[in-house]
């Protein structure tokens, strides 16, 4: 009996064994990765992951939504104080400085090399590249998903005031809005004035302008930086904004309104927006039955040199704590993503542009910016592309920048509605700005950006 | 002399508490103290560590400016929308209560407003309240610019003020109408055949005799003003225009969630916490003298 039964024993350690020796005949790895698009974005993304899982057999990827940017994030820091946390997760341009100084991802670059990968990161565009990497060049996350902002006009009212082009300076933009006016229309441009908006009315503008948002090159050589733009250019765009806005040039149109930007201009009812690239589809979708329109690179003041604009949207961070199967997983999604033919899967279900060079042009040569639906988008690389970047153009590294924006919209509401000055609301966003910025600095002592 | 159940051994009533005592420890105590702890540190938001700062956090935010005008807001909201829920709902019962034609109705609608979520219906106010689709399109047609919640500061207060009364009506209703029944009809007939009519009545018999629900009432509006009024801010006027709204649990949120201020939004949870055992405690002493129980 005792030998029958030891036999038995010794059987299934062995078949055990081949098991474990044999890994595929072993169930694929699961990993997890949380996103903050939700609606339409999402189901791409879901089956942007369903792809994934169909391409190879040794991982499975677990892609879960968390609603919006803001959720992620903190759902993501709720699940690492508990342990729980996923292996990917997608986090918005903003919150990178806040990740960098967590300590709790893996660098994207090290995982590569580790796994075997070999990325050529100069193939990144530039500017999209540089507002994720360190101060060194370093990069700590993968850009993801990725738009600029552009100026959308409506070719049809142009032509009533004998325009075939998009105005190039702010100055022209000024005399054509009191051109549509005089020609009839009730709300030439449309602008929101709420958080959302800093990225394109204040950073994107200040980076074509080549204009400081804080010191310390906006924040990537310190955690000392402090705002600055109640000194530069911004101040006299936010006051020809509130000049026009009181000529009844612009108005304001917002989802708590009734109409957001991008349906009054869809619906004809707004000549002229700025917003992302990522709403090219949404406006061809949504579109008034057989208008013209096109997208422009934002303007700029007459006599300024342009410089890149900024990359908006979020990349993918790898946190630590997981195991290698985990990061081995982790590390073919990044390469799947990174493919240029995920590019154009991923680019042409949403209004996102290519991050890489080489994706653009597998882009360009298989026509997809010749067709009707998606001709303009190039528009965005062109924007993105326009310099190369310089030390106040890569991006914006400052802590808890969310928060920023959100004052940036308050003073821009008191602005608007006549409670302070242009130049004393720029003042206090300033301010209170450089004290929310103390205590982000106060937080982390001894610490450095990398 | 009343009856009582004693035990024996006061061992045995610690036992019947136990369960109750560990559910207020886990789901009060436990993480009152965890805020308070926070409170008076700089906390990590990714869990690095924290620094021990004493009682920093409430000095920065007791010498904010942005911090008084976000209490001035809410001690506005809280008054106005108490006085409008409880006045409208006084009205209401006392006429459902008269038994006018169609009262089971009312009896059973009014009540249905306390049943939606606030944020259903704070979506449901800012299509209503919208000045270029909303039904306030209509007075923006004929005096144009006259509703601005987007820009002008007591328009927007006033419209969350508009939703939160709207829903506590129902529920201020039910109570009202609960304590007018209450009133032995006798009373009030008596005093219909000595002359007194319903104006009359209603001060001086029905009135009185209700103040212990006014103030019951009274005390759960207040502090559900404070606390309840998230939803409605965050769908309907996200804080804004220039802070006019951010009431002060939604600056909480939007600097310990969005901000990532966790110790900054704990000392601000603590305040707001001393401020509701305040008024409340205010209520208790000066309000309640005037109450007659039976």
């Amino acid at each position: 009996m005792t030998i029958i039964k030891r036999g038995f024993a010794a059987l299934a350690a062995g078949a055990l064994s081949t098991a474990l020796a044999v890994p595929a005949f072993a169930e694929p790895v699961k990993f997890d990765f949380w996103f903050g698009l939700s609606g339409d974005l999402a189901r791409v993304v879901d089956t942007l992951c369903k792809n994934f899982n169909a391409s190879q057999s040794d991982y499975e990827v677990v892609c879960t939504s968390q609603g919006n940017y803001d959720a992620t994030l903190q759902n993501t820091i709720a699940a690492f104080r508990a342990g729980k946390q996923p292996t990917v997760v997608q986090v918005y341009d903003v919150g990178t400085a806040t990740m960098m100084l967590s300590g709790a991802y893996k660098p994207a670059d090290k995982l590569m090399e580790e796994n075997g990968y070999k990325i050529d990161y100069s193939d990144y565009f530039p500017g999209i590249a540089r507002y994720y990497a360190t101060s060194k060049g370093e990069m700590l996350s993968f850009p993801f998903n990725s738009s600029t902002a552009l100026m959308y006009w409506n070719k049809d009212a142009f032509a009533k005031i004998g325009k075939t082009e998009a105005p190039k300076t702010w100055e022209d933009v000024g005399a054509d809005l009191k051109a549509l006016k005089d020609a009839g229309y009730d709300c030439p441009m449309a602008i929101n004035i709420s958080a959302n908006e800093s990225w394109q009315i204040m950073e994107q503008f200040s980076a074509i302008h080549d204009q400081p948002i804080a010191s310390k090159n906006n924040g990537y050589d310190g955690l000392d930086a402090r705002l600055e733009m109640n000194k530069t250019k911004f101040v006299q765009y936010v006051g020809d904004l509130k000049k026009w806005y009181d000529a009844g040039l612009i108005k304001i149109k917002s989802k708590d309104l009734g109409q957001d930007m991008v349906q009054a201009f869809a619906t004809g009812t707004c000549q002229v927006i700025m917003t992302s690239v990522g709403d090219h589809g949404t406006v061809g979708k949504t579109q008034k039955e057989g208008m013209n329109w096109d997208v422009a690179e934002l303007p700029v003041y007459a006599g300024t040199e342009r410089k890149n604009s900024l990359v908006g949207g979020a990349s993918l961070w790898v946190l630590s704590g997981k195991s290698d199967a985990e990061y081995k997983g982790a590390a073919a999604f990044l390469n799947f993503i990174h493919d240029p033919r995920t590019a154009l899967f991923w680019s042409t279900n949403t209004g996102y542009i290519p991050v890489t060079k080489s994706g653009f042009e597998y882009m360009k040569s298989s026509g997809f910016y010749d067709k009707a639906p998606y001709k303009g988008r190039e528009v965005a690389i062109a924007s993105l592309t326009a310099s190369e970047p310089t030390e106040i153009t890569r991006g914006i590294r400052l802590g808890n920048f969310t928060q920023i924006r959100a004052e940036f919209g308050t003073q821009m509401q008191a602005i608007f509605a006549n409670k302070e000055s242009v130049q004393d609301g720029i003042d206090t966003l300033v301010k209170n700005g450089n004290a929310i910025l103390d205590r982000f600095q106060q937080t982390y002592p001894n610490k450095t950006l990398p | 002399m009343e009856k009582r159940v004693t035990f024996g051994r006061w061992t045995i009533g610690i036992l019947f508490a136990v369960p109750q005592l560990l559910l207020i420890f886990t789901f009060f105590y436990w993480p009152a103290g965890q805020a308070v702890y926070w409170s008076l540190t700089l906390q990590q938001p990714w869990g690095g560590g924290n620094i021990w700062v004493g009682l920093d956090n409430f000095r920065s935010i007791l010498a904010n400016a942005d911090y008084w005008n976000s209490i001035t807001a809410s001690l506005i909201f809280a008054g106005i929308s108490t006085g409008l829920a409880m006045v409208i709902a006084l009205v209401l019962a006392a006429l459902t209560d008269r038994q006018l034609a169609g009262s089971w109705l009312y009896r059973v609608v009014l009540i249905w407003p306390y049943g939606i979520a606030a944020p259903a219906l704070a979506m449901a106010f800012r299509f209503i309240l919208a000045p270029e689709a909303g039904f306030m399109a209509f007075a923006n047609h004929f005096w144009p610019g006259v509703w601005d919640p987007g820009l002008d500061s007591a328009d927007a207060m006033a419209s969350i003020i508009i939703a939160f009364s709207w829903k506590y009506v129902g529920y201020n209703f039910i109570f009202f109408l609960a304590a007018f029944q209450a009133i032995p009809r006798s009373l009030i007939e008596a005093a219909a055949m000595d002359g007194s009519g319903v104006i009359r009545r209603f001060w001086d018999i029905q009135f009185p005799l209700i103040t212990p629900t006014i103030f019951f009432l009274l005390v759960i509006n207040i502090t559900e003003s404070f606390q309840d009024s998230f939803g409605i801010v965050d769908i309907m006027t996200a804080g804004g225009p220039a802070n006019a709204t951010n009431l002060m649990v939604y600056k909480i949120y939007s600097d310990g969630f969005k901000g990532l201020d966790y110790s900054g939004a704990a000392a601000q949870s603590i305040i707001l916490m001393l401020l509701i055992i305040a008024l409340t405690i205010v209520q208790f002493r000066f309000i309640e003298r005037r109450v007659h129980y039976r």
